[in-house]
């Protein structure tokens, strides 16, 4: 895979690209993600039309605390690529990828019920694992294992 | 929703949905025209719980996430941690663990086929099929005392090595099971009933399941022939010979014939790897993860501190982050681990094929018939526990 294309394209809103393990990271500002995800998609290239998993991770205590993790991949090239974004615990967003892939719909869902991230413009952004009218996000650090009464 | 339809409940107490699922069907006869699956019902917090156990420890729960196929689980969750850890395996346990996730895909799929022709009025399949599969089972049960949940993998190896008796038993095994599958179609495949409930049903072609992040027989029925095993081998998937049944209509037909096929290419793996199975260790000598034999913690004190240690703190795992997969009975089962340097994760997620492939369903059955959608929940293959984790 060459990144200078995507370094020469998104520019200083890449901030990391590590290779550990033969996996490829990029972490990229919040505000090129959509465009970033589409370029990898849409690009010849990268040809990334498999949105393999979404998830969320909780760094708490550290700022940003939370990141979003995009695991895609390419039936085309036959490669791997996780993509990350951080979010600050106080505007936990980020644009919804449903627009890309529909699979992005329950993994998405699954993220906000989770941990209380929030996907501007998904169509449908409810609790989908846990009853609607539970309080709080376990997957948050700072929700305890035990402890919590059942309403 | 208008004067014209009605809402009824399919779940989440009914046979056909496999566990706990519960679709929301809205219906204007006996077409349905709008569906709403309602999952959750079966989550237990196995992501949050596992944040609080050691490494060794979530082998133990990786089992109760998809319960027909336990070993698939283990394999895929030690792998990831190996992967991280950077330990080699030897060639002999990855032989092993190459029979035990294939033995487990026959006992999947058969415990699938049975059930899923069941739903849809064939009840002598059934019969043959689990027999099968019990075969399955008392081997995993003669090899690890558990049926369903044997917890038989090691970071690192196996627990433990495999005998003459079971090297017998699969042997005598796969010698008759490729005739049992003839069986099976002649049970099924040229039968005009399940032809009529099968083709042309529940169409998802390949492009559609790659927006939806599909994977699997599912996937493999739709004409893509991508499978893990073969694009990314892992465990010594490489040395052995097989082929990747595809289907080319994408429909519920077509993953009946890719899962028989899948069978009896299992059944070939297996025979190869019982043919070449290499003597050697069965657990990779590595200080940090692998227990001291039992009988040296008699003698040892720095065998019985390190058993000690590993139980009642675990061991570290170097900080990084890292994503590995494998062909579970279901399609892509991965884990994805972020390690701080501890003995416990800092995040365990698990990437479910049973999640990811329900999300098709409202697209296969919305302007159907509402016995069709038994036929297309039956042919996802989903497993609940895994759905909600």
């Amino acid at each position: 895979m060459n990144f200078d294309l995507i370094k020469d394209k998104f520019g200083a809103g890449i901030t990391d690209v590590t290779i550990a393990h033969d996996e490829i990271t990029v972490t990229a500002r919040r505000d090129i993600l959509i465009p970033l995800l589409r370029f990898l998609k849409e690009g010849e290239e990268f040809a990334f039309n498999f949105l393999t998993d979404l998830c969320g991770v909780d760094y708490l205590p550290a700022s940003p605390r939370f990141q979003v993790v995009y695991h895609l991949y390419s039936l085309k090239h036959k490669h791997r690529l996780r993509v990350k974004v951080a979010l600050e615990e106080s505007d936990p967003e980020v644009d919804s990828c449903i627009s890309l892939w529909a699979g992005a719909d329950w993994q998405e869902r699954e993220c906000f019920d989770l941990f209380g991230i929030i996907f501007r413009g998904h169509p449908n952004l409810q609790r989908i694992l846990l009853p609607s009218d539970f309080a709080g996000h376990p997957l948050r650090k700072d929700f305890p294992l035990e402890g919590i009464q059942e309403q | 929703m208008s004067e014209r339809t009605m809402k009824i409940n399919l779940g989440p107490h009914h046979p056909s949905t496999h566990g706990v699922l519960r679709v929301v069907l809205e219906l204007e006869g006996e077409t349905v025209v709008d569906a709403h699956p309602d999952i959750g019902f079966l989550h237990r917090g196995i992501e949050k719980l596992a944040e609080h156990r050691t490494y060794h420890q979530f082998i133990v729960l990786s089992d109760r996430l998809d319960y027909l196929a336990a070993m698939s689980n283990n394999l895929a969750y030690v792998t990831t941690i190996e992967k991280l850890m950077e330990i080699d395996i030897p060639r002999r346990a990855r032989y092993i663990r190459v029979i035990l996730a294939e033995l487990q895909r026959i006992a999947s799929h058969l415990f699938w086929l049975g059930t899923h022709a069941h739903d849809l009025g064939a009840m002598t399949p059934l019969f043959y099929m689990l027999r099968e599969r019990e075969a399955v089972m008392d081997i995993f049960e003669s090899l690890t005392g558990s049926r369903l949940t044997p917890s038989f993998m090691r970071i690192g190896g196996l627990a433990a090595d495999i005998d003459g008796d079971f090297i017998g038993a699969v042997k005598a095994f796969t010698d008759t099971f490729a005739e049992r599958v003839d069986d099976y179609e002649t049970l099924l495949t040229a039968n005009p009933i399940w032809k009529s409930r099968t083709k042309g049903v529940g169409v998802l072609d390949a492009d559609a399941c790659i927006n939806l992040g599909v994977t699997g027989p599912m996937l493999r029925s739709a004409g893509n022939d991508w499978d893990i095993r073969k694009s990314h081998p892992y465990s010594s998937y490489e040395e052995f010979h097989f082929e990747i049944p595809t289907g080319k209509d994408g429909d519920v037909y077509d993953r009946y014939l890719v899962r028989i096929g899948e069978m009896r290419e299992s059944a070939k793996i297996i025979r190869q790897v019982v043919d070449g199975l290499p003597a050697g260790p069965w657990l990779a000598k590595d200080a940090r993860t692998a227990f001291p034999e039992k009988k040296e913690l008699n003698t040892n004190i720095a065998a019985l501190i390190q058993h000690f240690g590993l139980i009642m703190e675990g061991f570290k795992v170097p900080p990084g982050e890292v994503y590995h997969s494998i062909e579970s009975p279901r399609g892509e089962l991965g884990f994805y681990i972020v390690s701080d340097g501890g003995a416990r994760p800092l995040r365990l997620r698990v990437r479910p094929p049973s999640f990811v492939n329900l999300q098709g369903l409202v697209r296969m059955i919305r302007g159907k018939l509402l016995s069709d959608a038994v036929a297309v929940i039956g042919a996802i293959d989903i497993v609940l526990a895994e759905v909600d984790r």
